[in-house]
């Protein structure tokens, strides 16, 4: 009996998250090592550099780059407000007919002023940003002027696919099985700022409703490729995903298309019903994997804070998988064997596979490269 | 510096891909040298593990343990102490440690130009031949605002920029002002916080104090010869070089590991062997091989996430790559079906599928990439993305693989009413020798037919062309092995690193379905003849295996031609593969599919059925 690495993602009652939280740039940290934090507190912030505003000056003015100093009233570094003179020419014969003057467009900076180009470049006021805790905890190291580490102990289900940022709402599980598809009759008043969950699917008329009435986020098993466009306005071509702001947070438990959510993963949800509840959608499949995340935070003391040892998913007689592809595609399994040698599939591919029983009791072989372990 | 078999007998070669670090031995056995055993381990430059080395060590000890089966002998190995010994000595270490890398995301550019047709194409042109992904080519004539240009600059975090425009004595201004444009968005560099931006010049020399004013406090200014010093000359070289360079001292010291993978890959003499993009790699072997063979080669690789197409083309052996970006199998294969349109995918399809169930499938493959398709249904329906995706980024490399714009060029009279125009595209099937296919879709389709198929029905190649697969990838390996040993990489790449697959003779021309095309006699290797008048529209496959060669006498008819001369007959030797001779009288310029399902449905499964593509039970 072998064992083999496989892709898996985590669906765990109980687990010591660590979680960086980063500023674009340097800024100022507002907490300090052992505070004890809320989803909302901003826990970092800085200003961003604003905008550059490229001006021909010369251009406007009429004049070369070169006799462009005779003309100009600013110097680099001038703080400037909107209308402010940047230059004015002496008109015709220098007696101020027809003269031409050019005020700056925006408030800000002068960047610098270009002798070879006329061209000169203001800077708009900065923008100031600010880092989120994101996730209830404690403030375990302190990265100054880049941010702050945040650990706690929560359960924590990781999705394969989401759209939209990180939000905070309490969990309301709306299906009733992990089979059902949601009726979009449930979702009502009541979800307000709630993180909803349906079962094996939703439609666009239910993920739009939710979206009009103010829920924050929906967790579901599938959902369909044309209405992830409809909300995004633009069919996906690459799973970079997270940026979006369309009014609503969605995290997909099991993939594209009616699959049903994994037992464990609904009964958690079902579990933890009414809890306070950090999810983004950011999905990254390449170059730095990155999935969505739900996470809900539990009590916890300060030496529980052990964060676990990173494992990497293995498969072996006895865990848990979940089917990827067709055919059983979101079927879940447990691993039986691990046959050593290839074999030959319907579409005469020959692979590495695994022999798992699934939950009707049926043994197959299956690819190990379309099954997924569920970690806990 | 080139080495013979006398001081390399053994060269452990690694490509550190972004998920796949692979690795290869080659020996000099019998007097020659071949590829002996290969290993793969999963590259380590991302967390938890976080640095190269890790894999490369993992593939070796791969290695290690095949070449102990292979010959018998527990004794050898090729690293002690985590290193490895360098030279060989008896069954311990090797001669040389050389490796290329695309980790990481590989090494990620933006080029600036004054005109984008112009001095732009040409800054791209030097970037991708020096193996990198060029996210944007901005331009003085590109019709964004200049704010535009600034933000994308800023968003963009390059591992370098490359800035050509201008020929030397030509515009001052307008480089100066991309230089105050790339200046004002203060680029930070994608890898390292602490190192400033590289960015080259390779424009107008006239305006190098202006750039070297504008410039060099903010970012890490290297100037070099002009990329466009005429506009009828290209000057590729020392841009490309300076890229090698950067991307050695700098780019590649940022990511975990490469400091110590660096000071690894050496030759006989302790001599370093710099660490190659691997596309840059490709490049170097598939010159090396047109040169050597004196032939023309289109060479393409189609991974997951992009496609990568190499040309070699003309008597002075031009060489283009492209890189599709988002054109691949699974990372991208959702923009496969946004770029081809579904209608495209499906006119390869020789059943009905569910529209809805087809795009979940497909979304569903990029969210979970290394999945495979198990059911036949699944497997036809990827290999018909795959021949859109090939034909997508085929139509592309043609578009850029082009003769220099802008130039001036004098005709005689006879040319007065000819189209050829400058810019005109280089790529011309009818004189392609070779066609080499890599990648999994095209490496380790379940029959060699299939791959046969893909290859035929996405670059529609024209007059006779060779067919050939690279089954696991070692283009790359080979490519930078060809710095330390021509010899041997191409000895490996004609013994052990293509698979030929056969050849396809297509006539060229348009006639009617059902109409004489093409007569053909041809010799077989088991002495048996074939012979045949084959009708428009059809296709034929004869058995000739490799190495073996069929005496074929064409004659094509209706109007189609044969060869560049336009010859109508031709006697020719054919050379065989694992599949075999393909006749193919489907068309050429145009090649057309009948739109109608109820007409074309037949004909695919007929053609699928000639080719042995698929099993009978789905061409029913």
């Amino acid at each position: 009996m072998g064992q083999a690495y496989s892709a898996g993602l985590t669906v765990t009652e109980s687990t010591v998250l660590r979680k960086e939280r980063l500023l674009p740039l340097k800024g100022n940290v507002l907490v300090k090592q052992g505070d004890k934090v809320k989803a909302e507190d901003v826990v970092a912030e800085t200003l961003l550099p604003g905008k550059v505003v490229p001006l021909n000056l010369a251009n406007k003015l009429g004049v070369t780059p070169i006799q462009l100093v005779n003309y100009v009233k600013v110097k680099p570094g001038d703080q400037l407000k909107k209308g402010d003179l940047l230059a004015e020419n002496k008109g015709l014969f220098g007696l101020g007919i027809l003269k031409n003057s050019v005020p700056s467009p925006t408030d800000g900076e002068v960047e610098s002023i270009s002798q070879h180009t006329g061209q000169i470049l203001l800077r708009e006021p900065r923008i100031p940003v600010q880092v989120k805790a994101f996730m209830e905890g404690v403030i375990t190291e302190v990265m100054p002027g880049d941010g702050v580490v945040i650990e706690n102990k929560s359960a924590y289900i990781q999705g394969i696919f989401g759209i939209g940022g990180e939000t905070v709402g309490n969990l309301m599980v709306l299906a009733h099985t992990p089979t059902e598809e949601l009726n979009p009759d449930l979702i009502t008043e009541a979800c307000k700022d709630k993180v909803i969950v349906a079962g094996a699917f939703i439609r666009w008329d239910a993920i739009d409703k939710a979206r009009k009435l103010g829920v924050k986020a929906i967790i579901t098993g599938g959902v369909d490729d044309q209405d992830i466009k409809k909300i995004l306005g633009y069919d996906l071509g690459v799973a970079i995903t997270g940026h979006e702001n369309v009014g609503i947070t969605l995290v997909c438990t099991e993939g594209f298309g009616k699959i049903n959510m994994a037992r464990k993963t609904f009964d958690l949800l079902k579990q933890f019903e009414g809890k306070k509840t950090s999810i983004h959608g950011k999905t990254q499949i390449r170059a730095g994997v990155m999935r969505p995340e739900i996470i809900i935070p539990l009590e916890f003391q300060a030496e529980e804070l052990a964060v676990p040892v990173v494992k990497v998913p293995i498969l072996q007689p006895g865990t848990l998988i979940r089917v990827i592809r067709q055919p059983n595609f979101g079927q879940i399994a447990k691993v039986v064997s691990l046959p050593e040698e290839l074999t030959v599939v319907e579409s005469e591919t020959k692979v590495r596979v695994l022999e798992a029983q699934f939950e009707d009791g049926r043994v197959l072989r299956l690819p190990r490269a379309n099954v997924e372990v569920i970690e806990s | 510096m080139q080495y013979d078999e006398k001081r390399l007998t053994r060269i452990a070669a690694t490509d550190c891909g972004s998920t796949t670090t692979k690795a290869i031995l080659i020996e000099w056995v019998d007097g020659e040298y071949r590829q002996t055993v290969r290993g793969e381990a999963p590259t380590t430059v991302e967390a938890p593990l976080n640095d190269v080395t890790k894999g490369v060590i993992n593939s070796v000890q791969e290695l290690e343990e095949l070449a102990r089966l292979k010959y018998g002998n527990p004794n050898i190995k090729f690293m002690e102490n985590g290193e490895f010994v360098i030279p060989r000595q008896g069954d311990v270490g090797v001669d040389a440690y050389v490796s290329t890398s695309s980790a990481g995301g590989g090494l990620q550019m933006m080029v600036t130009g004054v005109v984008a047709s112009m001095t732009g194409e040409s800054a791209e042109r030097a970037a991708l031949g020096a193996g990198a992904i060029v996210m944007d080519l901005i331009a003085s004539n590109d019709k964004r605002m200049n704010h535009e240009k600034i933000e994308r600059i800023r968003q963009l975090r390059p591992d370098m920029i490359l800035m050509a425009g201008g020929e030397d004595g030509g515009t001052v201004k307008h480089v100066v002002e991309m230089a105050e444009l790339v200046s004002a968005a203060d680029p930070k560099p994608r890898l390292g916080k602490d190192y400033k931006l590289p960015v080259i010049f390779a424009g107008n020399q006239q305006a190098t104090p202006e750039i070297q004013e504008t410039l060099s406090n903010k970012v890490n200014l290297i100037v070099t010869d002009n990329i466009r010093p005429k506009l009828e000359n290209e000057n590729l070289g020392p841009a490309r070089d300076k890229i090698h360079d950067i991307f050695m001292e700098h780019v590649m010291k940022q990511a975990p590991g490469y400091d110590k993978l660096m000071k690894w890959t050496m030759g006989p003499d302790h001599e370093s062997v710099p660490i190659m993009p691997t596309p840059a790699a490709v490049g170097n072997i598939m010159q090396a091989i047109a040169k050597a063979e004196n032939i023309e080669v289109v060479g393409v690789d189609i991974g997951g996430a992009t496609t990568d197409i190499f040309s070699v083309f003309t008597e002075e052996f031009i060489f283009n790559r492209t890189v599709s970006a988002n054109l691949g199998m699974s990372y991208s294969i959702s923009n496969v079906l946004a770029s081809a349109g579904l209608p495209n995918i499906m006119r390869w399809v020789p059943f009905d599928i569910n529209e809805s169930e087809l795009r979940n499938m497909i979304k569903n493959k990029m969210i979970r990439p290394t999945t495979i398709p198990s059911l036949l249904e699944e497997l036809v329906l990827e290999q018909a993305i795959a021949k859109e995706a090939l034909r997508l980024a085929f139509e592309q490399h043609k578009e850029f693989a082009v003769t220099l714009k802008g130039t001036q060029k004098q005709r005689d009279i006879s040319e007065a009413f000819s189209q050829s125009t400058s810019g005109a595209t280089i790529v011309n099937l009818m004189t392609l020798s070779l066609l080499v296919g890599s990648g999994g879709v095209l490496s380790h389709a379940p029959r060699r037919n299939q791959s046969v198929m893909m290859l035929i029905d996405a670059f529609l190649p024209e007059g006779v062309t060779r067919l050939a697969v690279d089954s696991i990838f070692m283009m790359p390996h080979l490519g930078v092995l060809s710095e330390i040993s021509t010899k041997a990489a191409t000895e490996v790449f004609n013994k052990d690193c293509l698979i030929y697959l056969g050849t396809c003779v297509a006539p060229v021309g348009r006639s009617k379905m059902g109409k004489l095309a093409l007569s053909a006699e041809i010799q077989l290797p088991d002495g048996s003849v074939f012979k045949e008048d084959i009708p428009y529209g059809e296709l034929r496959l004869l058995p000739c295996g490799v190495g073996e060669i069929a005496k074929a006498t064409l004659k094509a008819h209706g109007g189609l031609i044969l060869d560049k001369e336009k010859n109508r007959e031709l006697s020719i030797d054919l050379h065989g593969g694992v599949v075999g001779i393909v006749l193919d009288t489907r068309g050429r310029q145009p090649f057309e599919l009948p739109v109608d399902a109820a007409t074309r449905v037949p004909l695919l499964k007929q053609w699928m059925r000639e080719l042995k593509a698929y099993p009978d039970e789905i061409l029913k």
